[in-house]
């Protein structure tokens, strides 16, 4: 019985925009590939020109056809990559987790069981994000080096779950508007309690959800610059400042720098692909579905 | 046949009794005490993170802006009242990165949500690897900004080597030092190939939202496609586009990668925008006071088109989701 239900409440909502297969020949087409390739381009060449020898990277004209080799990436792995990568890793794993754990509640406690003056804190969520960082980058330095987080990794975890809260927040609400709510009536009269009917009708649903707003919160952290670039040195490093700091050391060097830079630009390439259907929702704040 | 009428009648009494609960929801009646702490609990942790973390800071700079407090003369913190937002607004130099700022903001996002159109209006034909494409055009999105930048800079636009100039070369047009001559502007143009994948991707999410019968209907009816365009597509797609527009706003004033790896602002500060001008201030600088004063004013600016964007967002967005 209720799975019947739940098929007839779904049908409606859910119907699919027709997908048309063309699979003839036409001139727009080959204008959208041209424009595709061009856009493309810059990442190509990055990619290629990690793979030349630093005597084939820079030359006019450029070379197309060489010999490729991994000298560039060995070399930039003996320039201590390592740390940073893991820096990065562990600033964008940790502020992650940490954004889903407050987020997740606060966008249920602004969905299905809405608060009073639900406008009100969704709309302080948002104003926060258009805070220039620049009005705050100087007591958030006293204050980091005064409890002595300063090129401490932390500093960054805290500050990456700021800046990815709102959006998260805002991206999930979304999500969570799309439950049925007769689904949780149903479960509360069942009897299962809020917790359960949470855990076991709510998540499940959501859960993509969550997945792809943990996508958006890593693409935004893994790339972030101007915090850690003014609150890291050498310890808490993330890869955009060991990037920088690379330049200072072999800044003629473009093969190399294109390795380095095809290193930490990798990640979140391929978790922005994976994405791709819900990084709009994310980046519009959920606003587009 | 007749289980799924008999579920058709239920989902519709659900249906109603649903919207009995949100109406009931909405006038607050029959939300005890308790049950509204119940029901705040789960959205209190999140809301004191943000106040803490964005707040505070915030607070210490309107302290800091009234300081005479440069980092290396110890000893340094006197209240000054307003001082340094005097010498703000004389700063002649302030006003010029100023103009830059909103050039680079209105210029990039003009381009982009320009060009992010027409992209999105190709992709939203069927056509031989439609997918591929949009995932080779959402790439420049995705590079690591400080990474991009270093690749326009180097491999791209550098004036001996730079692909660029080898192409121009082709057809006869000598070698152009395109960051030295042209600094703001080879920032804008690495930002807009940056930004266009955003916009186009939110204007294909428009595009694809239209119910497609008013177009066809509009076809049947004989109208040119300028027409179609012009009379049903556009007047749809306008909230997507301000939605683009906005956002990218948002995202464009906290610029500063770019311009940090390709022109550090030079020369002088002809490529510089807000954020590095107070960078620089701060921590090159050490001019705590006057720098937290230029924060505090960028805020203000902020602050007056920012509500203006806010009603926007939520006019044509959330406004239609809370009504449904």
């Amino acid at each position: 019985m209720t799975t019947t239900v739940e098929k007839t409440a779904a049908t409606p909502s859910a119907a699919a925009p027709s997908k048309k297969k063309a699979r003839k020949f036409s001139p727009w087409g080959v204008l959208a590939w041209l424009a595709g390739l061009g856009f493309f381009f810059p990442v190509f060449w990055m990619v290629l020109t990690a793979f030349k020898s630093e005597a084939d990277a820079a030359t006019s004209p450029p070379k197309v056809i060489f010999s490729p080799t991994l000298d560039q990436f060995k070399a930039v792995f003996e320039q201590e990559i390592g740390p940073a990568f893991m820096n990065s890793v562990f600033a964008t794993g940790i502020s992650t987790v940490l954004v889903l754990l407050l987020g997740v509640p606060a966008a249920f406690a602004l969905s299905l069981r809405p608060v009073r003056k639900t406008q009100d804190a969704l709309f302080f969520f948002m104003s926060t994000k258009m805070l220039p960082i620049v009005a705050v980058i100087l007591p958030l330095y006293v204050i980091v080096s005064n409890i002595g987080l300063l090129d401490n990794i932390w500093a960054l975890v805290i500050l990456y779950t700021a800046m990815n809260l709102p959006i998260a927040v805002w991206m999930m609400r979304s999500f969570f508007l799309e439950v049925p709510g007769e689904l949780l009536e149903a479960a509360s009269l069942d009897g299962a309690s809020l917790w359960r009917s949470v855990r076991e009708v709510i998540l499940p649903l959501v859960s993509p959800g969550i997945a792809a707003t943990a996508l958006i919160c890593v693409i935004f952290a893994w790339n972030e610059f101007f915090f850690a670039v003014n609150l890291t040195a050498v310890n808490a490093q993330t890869m955009p400042v060991y990037l920088v700091g690379f330049i200072a050391g072999q800044g003629q060097y473009w093969a190399v720098l294109s390795a380095a830079a095809t290193l930490s630009a990798l990640p979140v390439i391929l978790c922005g692909w994976f994405a791709q259907n819900k990084l709009v929702r994310g980046l519009s704040f959920g606003a587009i579905k | 046949m007749t289980v799924t009428a008999e579920t058709a009648a239920e989902a519709d009494e659900r249906a109603v009794a649903e919207r009995v609960r949100k109406i009931r929801e909405r006038q607050n009646v029959g939300v005890s005490r308790a049950e509204g702490w119940r029901r705040r609990g789960p959205l209190l942790p999140a809301l004191i993170f943000m106040i803490v973390v964005t707040q505070i800071p915030f607070l210490l700079t309107l302290y800091y802006s009234t300081l005479s407090w440069n980092l290396v003369r110890p000893g340094s913190r006197q209240f000054v009242g307003l001082n340094n937002y005097i010498a703000v607004v004389q700063d002649s130099q302030f006003w010029r990165v100023g103009l830059n700022t909103v050039l680079l903001i209105v210029v990039v996002v003009l381009v982009s949500a320009l060009l992010g159109l027409l992209l999105a209006l190709l992709l939203d034909r069927a056509f031989l690897g439609r997918g591929v494409v949009r995932t080779l055009l959402i790439t420049p999105f995705l590079v690591t900004p400080v990474a991009a930048a270093l690749i326009w800079k180097t491999t791209i636009l550098d004036p001996t080597n730079g692909i660029l100039n080898w192409l121009l070369s082709l057809v006869g047009i000598g070698p152009v030092d395109w960051i030295g001559e042209f600094p703001l502007t080879m920032v804008m143009v690495e930002l807009i190939w940056q930004w266009t994948p955003f916009m186009m991707l939110l204007i294909l999410a428009g595009l694809q939202s239209m119910p497609r019968d008013i177009l066809e209907a509009g076809r049947v009816d004989g109208a040119a496609a300028f027409q179609l365009f012009r009379e049903l597509t556009l007047p749809h797609l306008r909230r997507f586009i301000e939605l683009g527009v906005v956002l990218g706003a948002i995202y464009l004033v906290n610029t500063f990668d770019a311009i940090y790896m390709m022109t550090q602002g030079g020369p002088g500060i002809a490529s510089a925008n807000l954020p590095f001008y107070i960078y620089q201030r701060a921590f090159l600088g050490f001019d705590m006071g006057q720098a937290a004063a230029m924060g505090v004013v960028v805020v203000i600016f902020t602050i007056i088109i920012a509500n203006f964007a806010l009603r926007l967002i939520f006019k044509s967005f959330s406004g239609k989701e809370e009504a449904a």
